[in-house]
């Protein structure tokens, strides 16, 4: 009842993720390395993606504005975000950092502008997701119900 | 966060005979997530594993903890240094197999973690399996290590360590692993049973290399063999393979001599692969009368021919001294005038200064290493014994200062032979010629002067932490860090030492002289009185330290930096 509705919401929800590409194998790796002795592992991780890229996104958009753009410490920060998006397999948020270092390169401000816009709406998006995500494995299994193995 | 499973002393526990678990992981990341998933991965594979979030934390980290760690994985990008830094800190103060890591693959990137010394580049994402097989990174550095240093030094977690990883490779080639060391005395090791893992370990006393010495001169070091060594040197229980190995440490300490003699040779900082040269080695020993090969021509002018740098006014500050074997060492000529007609003291711990050898390495007291794994000096430092020169090209990098010999401190040099003036200031540097003359009262020909730095170890504290069984000698004489020796260039020094091949021939407790690492000076008095090997003229060698030939590891580097010591006596090198 609830719970296979629940369970039904969360395997959706996690084929979608991967199908629409904003996971890749690497959140795989993270489900597998979840265990016993660490049973919210895959949380904890996510958790912490968020908080740094939040943190590195504030930055960027602190380093865009200004009348001087420094490209190289805004290209050290971008690289920072694909590294971490590369952590927990945020597939696309990682693809747009790889575009906005080309604009880094060609200091074209405006670009950069436009790649920041771009990597806010992908990192909300698979934060959404992610959230709704967790969301449905908590109910699951506060009624009693097992997650799903998906993939 | 510290994961590592601490024993009673807070120290990671050595590693477990379940080779490769237990292996001890150092992470460096400053990205929060990458840390808390390699941590979560590598204790997967069962390692032991600490976290850094930065740089300066993971040094810190590796300096408190000598010998705690058997690799260290980093990113590349970090706020408070690059990592490629870390890097060369890393494998120059521990001499540990380093993995870098970035979600950049650039060729350019990679090219460049690799020659700064990266045993490995990972990509992330990294997989697991990446991470399972780091483990062999330990092992092939181990095995290059006994390599070098003709195993001698293995403690017996190392050689838990070879033997069961020889084991994982496959059944066969743990086969080809033990033949191949057969003559570095893994035999008596080999067998898996690592409760039997220590095996009996010749101490080479000093009396029992001089009779070594005595034998490859008698012979001729070209034409050098164990068995005829061992024939000749009429020591009953003495096996080929013992006389095998330490042989080639040997020669390892014969060439790094001769290299950083070349090196030296310049005087003006390394490169001046001159070796003959007269310059610094003749400058340096002529104090004392040590029987300087006949074949030397004393070039009375010694003088630094090109490399210039030797010291001092004329005197030969710092002898390399050669121990005066009989057979002269070539000992080039280039002494100073002054030194005419003085002997040339060189140290020839082994016993190798023979006329017949020319270019011969200077032996340096503290390494009989047989081919000195030259490759480790970044700096191409000869070893600065060569009877040409006589004196020895000190090892470059350090020649900065003039200084007589007794006032540098510490420089082990065994080419440094103090002058007889200096030796009157410094009554207890007298520069005695090698080690085993604890009374030195002769020209140290490698003495450390002020026998305070322990010019093997360029770094007191980091000084091979992973040489298990080194003993730290007493080398409060010694042990001063580097940078008491010299201005040697911190990095060139760590260059040179922290190489891996660690020529340091371990020659056996007893052995001062042989000590690569320099760690075998005597501390009594600080002098190397390379001379001692001189076996025409045997001398109680007392206050040898015994660790001399223990220090197994030393790096290459480390007689470098003794040499750079030396140099520094005596001025003759310039940094």
């Amino acid at each position: 009842m609830e719970v296979v509705q629940l369970q039904r919401s969360f395997v959706e929800c996690m084929a979608s993720l991967f199908r629409e590409g904003l996971l890749d194998a690497q959140f795989s790796q993270l489900q597998q390395l979840q265990d016993d002795s660490n049973p919210d592992f895959v949380v904890e991780v996510v958790s912490l993606f968020f908080e740094d890229s939040e943190r590195l996104l504030n930055d960027l958009t602190m380093a865009l504005d200004q009348p001087n753009v420094d490209f190289k410490q805004v290209d050290a920060h971008v690289h920072q975000l694909k590294g971490s998006s590369s952590s927990v397999g945020a597939q696309r948020v990682k693809n747009c950092c790889v575009l906005f270092r080309n604009c880094c390169e060609e200091q074209n401000t405006e670009a950069c502008l436009q790649c920041l816009q771009q990597i806010k709406q992908e990192h909300l998006l698979v934060k959404n997701k992610l959230q709704t995500l967790f969301e449905l494995e908590q109910q699951i299994v506060a009624a009693g119900g097992a997650i799903p193995m998906v993939q | 966060m510290m994961e590592n499973g601490k024993n009673s002393a807070g120290f990671s526990s050595p590693r477990t005979d379940t080779f490769p678990a237990g292996l001890r992981v150092l992470v460096v990341d400053d990205d929060p997530t990458w840390l808390k998933i390699l941590e979560k991965m590598l204790k997967k594979c069962s390692y032991e594993v600490t976290t850094c979030g930065l740089a300066r934390e993971a040094l810190y980290l590796l300096r408190e903890r000598k010998d705690g760690f058997d690799i260290v994985i980093s990113d590349v990008n970090m706020p408070d240094m690059d990592g490629f830094k870390l890097l060369e800190h890393v494998g120059l103060e521990m001499d540990l197999p380093v993995i870098m890591m970035s979600v950049d693959g650039e060729t350019s990137r990679v090219m460049k973690g690799v020659q700064h010394g990266a045993c490995d580049y990972l990509l992330k994402p990294i997989r697991m399996k990446e991470l399972r097989n780091i483990w062999q990174h330990v092992l092939r550095k181990k095995m290059q290590e006994a390599r070098d240093i003709g195993n001698h030094e293995l403690d017996q977690y190392d050689e838990v360590w070879m033997l069961n990883g020889a084991e994982i490779l496959s059944g066969k080639k743990r086969k080809d692993f033990e033949n191949k060391h057969d003559e570095k005395e893994m035999s008596d090791s080999r067998c898996v049973d690592s409760s039997s893992m220590k095996k009996a370990r010749v101490i080479w006393t000093i009396e029992l290399h001089q009779k070594f010495v005595k034998a490859v001169n008698q012979i001729g070091f070209d034409k050098v063999g164990p068995k005829k060594i061992l024939d000749l040197m009429g020591v009953p229980w003495l096996t080929r393979e013992n006389v095998a190995s330490h042989l080639q440490k040997y020669r390892l300490y014969l060439t790094r001599l001769q290299k950083e003699d070349e090196v030296k040779g310049s005087f003006c900082g390394m490169k001046h692969p001159d070796v003959s040269c007269k310059e610094t080695s003749s400058s340096l020993s002529l104090q004392n009368p040590v029987d300087v090969c006949t074949d030397v021509t004393k070039d009375k002018h010694g003088g630094v021919s090109e490399d210039k740098a030797i010291v001092h006014n004329g005197k030969v500050k710092g002898v390399v001294s050669m121990p005066t074997a009989e057979p002269r060492s070539v000992v080039e000529d280039n002494f100073d005038s002054q030194t005419a007609g003085s002997k040339i003291g060189l140290n020839d711990s082994f016993g190798l200064i023979n006329t017949d050898v020319k270019s011969a390495t200077v032996p340096t007291p503290y390494c009989s290493t047989g081919e000195a794994p030259q490759l480790q000096y970044k700096q191409d430092f000869q070893p600065h014994f060569q009877s040409e020169n006589g004196l020895s090209h000190q090892p470059l990098p350090v020649l900065s200062h003039q200084i007589p010999v007794d006032r540098t401190p510490a420089t082990r040099i065994l080419n440094h032979v103090p002058s007889r003036e200096e030796r009157d200031k410094h009554p207890n540097t007298e520069p005695k010629p090698s080690f085993f003359k604890s009374k030195s009262e002769g020209a140290g020909k490698f003495s450390p002067v002020e026998s305070t730095v322990n010019l093997f170890q360029p770094v007191s504290h980091h000084q091979q932490t992973n040489f298990h069984t080194l003993e730290q000698m007493p080398s409060t004489t010694w042990s001063a860090t580097s940078h008491n020796v010299v201005n040697v260039p911190q990095s060139s020094a760590r260059n040179l030492t922290l190489g891996s091949g660690s020529i340091v021939a371990s020659l056996g407790g007893d052995m001062c002289g042989a000590s690569i690492q320099g760690e075998c000076f005597p501390a009594n008095n600080g002098l190397w009185n390379i001379e001692q090997f001189d076996y025409n003229d045997p001398h109680p060698i007392s206050g040898v330290p015994t660790c001399l030939y223990d220090t197994l590891r030393f790096d290459y580097e480390y007689p470098i930096d003794s040499l750079d010591g030396i140099v520094m006596d005596q001025g003759l090198f310039i940094v």
